[in-house]
C-alpha cells in the first residue's frame, strides 16, 4: 500500500523545443501507480512529445523526469523496456512479418540474444493475441491487415511486453466502437486487477471520461489542468482548451461526466 | 522461422558442390574426384607428385580456385549487404547503390585509374581496390553527415542523401571518363565488373573483411527485425536503434566496399537475392541474411562459371548479371503488383 503512494513518474519543470518552436513549456506533474491517466489536448498541443520525453526517446532540454525515483535517462534501454511499453501513433511496419512474430517482439527485452522464446513468452503472446481479438490472424502477414487490425496487433505487442507502465498514443484512433471498447476494457482491467499504470492520449472525451481515473489536459505546450475526471471535465475547460461549446451532465449508467456538444451551425 | 531453417544447410551444400564442379570446368576439364584429390593434397602438404598432377594442381589451386572463391565471396557479400540495406531503410528495393556506396567505390577506382594514365605510377593492383574502398567509406560519411540534422536518421533522409551524393559522384565519374580520353576503355571495363585474374591476396582481403562484418550483422539480426517496427517502437523495446543502425550501415558498407574494390560494379545481386528470399522465406533477418549470403554466392559463382567456362566469349560479369537479373526482376516486380491488387 505504501508502494501505491509513491509516484511512478515525476515530471518537474520540463520544456522541449524543436529548433525555435517551443512544444512543451514548463510542465510539472506526478503520476501514481495503478491509475489510468488520459492525456487530452487539441492537435499540436504537445501530447506525443510528452510521451516521447517520458520514454526517453528525445534528449530532454530542460527539467527533470524521474521514473521509480530515478532519472529516466539513466536507465539502460533494455531495463526501461521491461518497465515501460509504448504504442506509438504510427502504425507502419516495414516488412510483412506474421502477426505472431510482431507480438513476440514485445518479448524482446526478456529473451536473451540467440535464445529461443520460452514457454512463458509464448503464453504471454497468445494471451495478448486473444485479449485483442487477433488470435485468428496470428499467421497473417501484418502488412495485409486493415488499420484497425494492425492497431490491435500493436496493442497486443505492448501487452505481451507485460510492463508495469503502458504509454499509448491514440490507441483507438482507427478502431470501430466494439474494438475501441475491447482495448479500453483490456487496459482498464489491467489497471484494476494487475495494478499497472496506463497513460493514453485520447481524443474522444466521453471515452476518456468513462475509462480514465485522472486527466491531464495540455494546451499549447502547457499543462492546463490535471486531476480527477469529474473535476477536470467541465464545459469551461472544453471551451477554453478545445474552443468548443459543450454541456456536461452526469451519465446515469457509468456515473461519469458525459459531453454533449453544441454545434454552432445547427 | 524454424520451419525454414533447413534451407541453410541445403544452400551451403549446394555452394560447396558448385565450387567443386566449377573448379573442374574450363579449358581443361577435370573430373570432380580429381579436383577433390588435388585440393586435399594441397591442403595437407604443398608437395604434389607427378608432372601432370603438378600442372593440374596449379590450374586448380593457383588459377581457378581464387577466382571461384572471389566470385562466391563477392556474390555473398553483395547479397547480404543488400539485405541489410533493405531492412535498415525499410525499403525492399534498396541495395548497395541506394546509399551511393557503390558509386563512391566506382569513383575512387576511376580516380586511381586516371592517376595512372596521367603518369603517376602507383601499382594499380592495389591502388584501385584501396581507392575504391576509400571512396565507399567517404561516401557513407558524406551521407551520414548530410542526414545528421535528422536526429533519428530516418530511412527517407538516408535514401535522399544517398541519391544526392550518388548523383554528384556519377557526374564525377563522367568527368573522369572524359579526362581519360582514349584510355577510357580501362575505366569502362572496370565499371562493368569482372572477376578475371583474381588471386589469393584479393580473396584473403575480401574474406577477412566480409567474415567479421557478416558476424556483426548476424549478431544484430534480431534488433534489425525490430527496427522495422519504427524507431520509437524499437527504442521502447530496448533496442539501441541509432547505434545499431550505424553499426550495421558501417558493416554493410565495408562488405560492399571490399566487394566492389576487387570486382568492379556487379549490379542486381544485392537487390534481387534478398528481395526474392524475403518472398520465399519471410522477412526474419536471422534467416534471411545468412540465406542471402549463401544464395548470392551460388548465383554469382554460377554466373561467373557460365561466362568463364561455358560461353564461347567471356562477357563482363556485371553485364551478365544485369542482363539476366534485370528482366527477371521486372517479372517478379510485376507479379507482385498483380498479387497485391487481387
Amino acid at each position: 500500500m505504501i508502494e501505491q503512494k509513491s509516484p511512478i513518474f515525476e515530471v518537474h519543470q520540463c520544456s522541449f523545443s524543436y529548433g525555435t518552436s517551443t512544444v512543451l513549456n514548463d510542465i510539472s506533474f506526478s503520476l501514481q501507480a495503478g491509475c489510468f491517466y488520459g492525456l487530452l489536448g487539441p492537435n499540436g498541443s504537445g501530447k506525443t512529445t510528452l510521451l516521447d520525453l517520458m520514454t526517453a526517446a528525445h534528449p530532454r532540454q530542460f527539467g527533470r523526469i524521474s521514473f521509480l525515483g530515478r532519472e529516466i535517462g539513466s536507465y539502460n534501454k533494455r531495463t526501461l523496456a521491461q518497465h515501460i511499453a509504448l504504442v506509438p501513433q504510427d502504425l507502419t511496419i516495414g516488412f510483412d512479418y506474421p502477426v505472431f512474430d510482431v507480438v513476440l517482439m514485445g518479448r524482446h527485452p526478456y529473451i536473451p540474444r540467440f535464445a529461443m522464446p520460452s514457454r512463458t513468452d509464448i503464453d504471454l503472446v497468445e494471451a495478448a493475441l486473444a485479449e485483442m481479438d487477433v488470435f485468428h490472424l496470428r499467421d497473417r502477414p501484418v502488412t495485409h491487415l486493415s488499420g484497425g487490425e494492425r492497431q490491435r496487433v500493436l496493442v497486443a505487442r505492448a501487452l505481451a511486453q507485460n510492463t508495469g507502465t503502458l504509454l499509448l498514443d491514440e490507441p483507438t484512433a482507427s478502431l470501430d466502437i466494439r474494438h475501441t471498447f475491447d482495448i479500453m476494457l483490456a487496459l482498464r482491467r489491467r489497471v484494476s486487477t494487475a495494478g499497472i499504470t496506463v497513460i493514453a492520449t485520447i481524443h474522444d472525451l466521453d471515452l476518456a471520461a468513462v475509462f480514465c481515473d485522472e486527466l491531464l489536459v495540455l494546451k499549447e505546450g502547457r499543462l492546463y489542468r490535471s486531476g480527477a475526471v469529474q473535476e477536470v471535465m467541465t464545459s469551461d475547460l472544453i471551451h477554453d482548451v478545445f474552443s468548443t461549446e459543450a454541456d456536461i451532465s452526469l451519465d446515469a449508467y457509468h456515473h461519469k461526466p458525459r459531453v454533449r456538444y453544441r454545434y454552432a451551425h445547427s | 522461422m524454424r520451419r525454414n531453417l533447413a534451407i541453410l544447410p541445403v544452400l551451403f551444400a549446394l555452394l560447396l558442390l558448385l565450387i567443386v564442379v566449377a573448379t573442374g570446368l574450363g579449358y581443361i576439364r577435370i573430373p570432380a574426384m580429381q579436383v577433390l584429390q588435388i585440393l586435399a593434397s594441397r591442403l595437407v602438404e604443398s608437395q604434389v607428385n607427378g608432372e601432370l598432377a603438378d600442372k593440374l594442381s596449379v590450374v586448380v589451386y593457383d588459377i581457378r580456385l581464387p577466382r571461384i572463391l572471389a566470385a562466391a565471396l563477392v556474390g555473398g557479400g553483395l547479397a547480404v549487404a543488400g539485405g541489410v540495406f533493405q531492412s535498415l531503410l525499410l525499403n525492399p528495393l534498396a541495395d548497395p547503390y541506394t546509399l551511393g556506396v557503390s558509386s563512391g567505390a566506382a569513383f575512387g577506382a576511376s580516380l586511381a585509374i586516371l592517376l595512372t594514365l596521367f603518369g603517376i605510377h602507383l601499382p594499380t593492383a592495389w591502388t584501385v581496390p584501396v581507392f575504391a574502398f576509400i571512396g565507399a567509406i567517404l561516401t557513407l560519411m558524406a551521407v551520414f553527415s548530410l542526414s545528421s540534422k535528422d536526429p533519428r536518421m530516418s530511412s527517407n533522409t538516408l535514401i535522399l542523401a544517398g541519391v544526392i551524393v550518388a548523383a554528384i559522384l556519377s557526374a564525377g565519374i563522367g568527368f573522369i571518363k572524359y579526362m581519360a580520353d582514349e584510355e577510357v576503355g580501362i575505366i569502362i571495363f572496370w565499371l562493368m565488373g569482372s572477376l578475371v585474374g583474381k588471386s589469393w591476396p584479393e580473396v584473403q582481403m575480401i574474406f577477412f573483411i566480409t567474415l567479421p562484418c557478416l558476424l556483426v550483422i548476424l549478431y544484430y539480426a534480431r534488433d534489425l527485425n525490430i527496427i522495422a517496427l519504427g524507431t520509437k517502437t524499437a527504442d521502447s523495446l530496448g533496442v539501441e536503434t541509432l547505434l545499431v543502425r550505424k553499426i550495421l550501415l558501417v558493416a554493410a558498407t565495408l562488405i560492399t566496399a571490399s566487394c566492389v574494390s576487387i570486382s568492379g560494379i556487379i549490379g542486381f545481386i544485392g537487390l534481387i537475392i534478398p528481395h526474392l528470399l524475403r518472398m520465399l522465406l519471410g522477412a526474419d533477418n536471422r534467416l534471411l541474411l545468412p540465406a542471402s549470403f549463401l544464395a548470392g554466392a551460388i548465383l554469382l559463382l554460377g554466373a561467373d562459371t557460365l561466362t568463364r567456362a561455358l560461353l564461347p566469349h567471356e562477357i563482363p560479369i556485371g553485364v551478365l548479371t544485369a542482363l539476366i537479373g534485370g528482366p527477371f526482376f521486372c517479372y517478379i516486380f510485376r507479379r507482385r503488383q498483380l498479387g497485391r491488387n487481387l
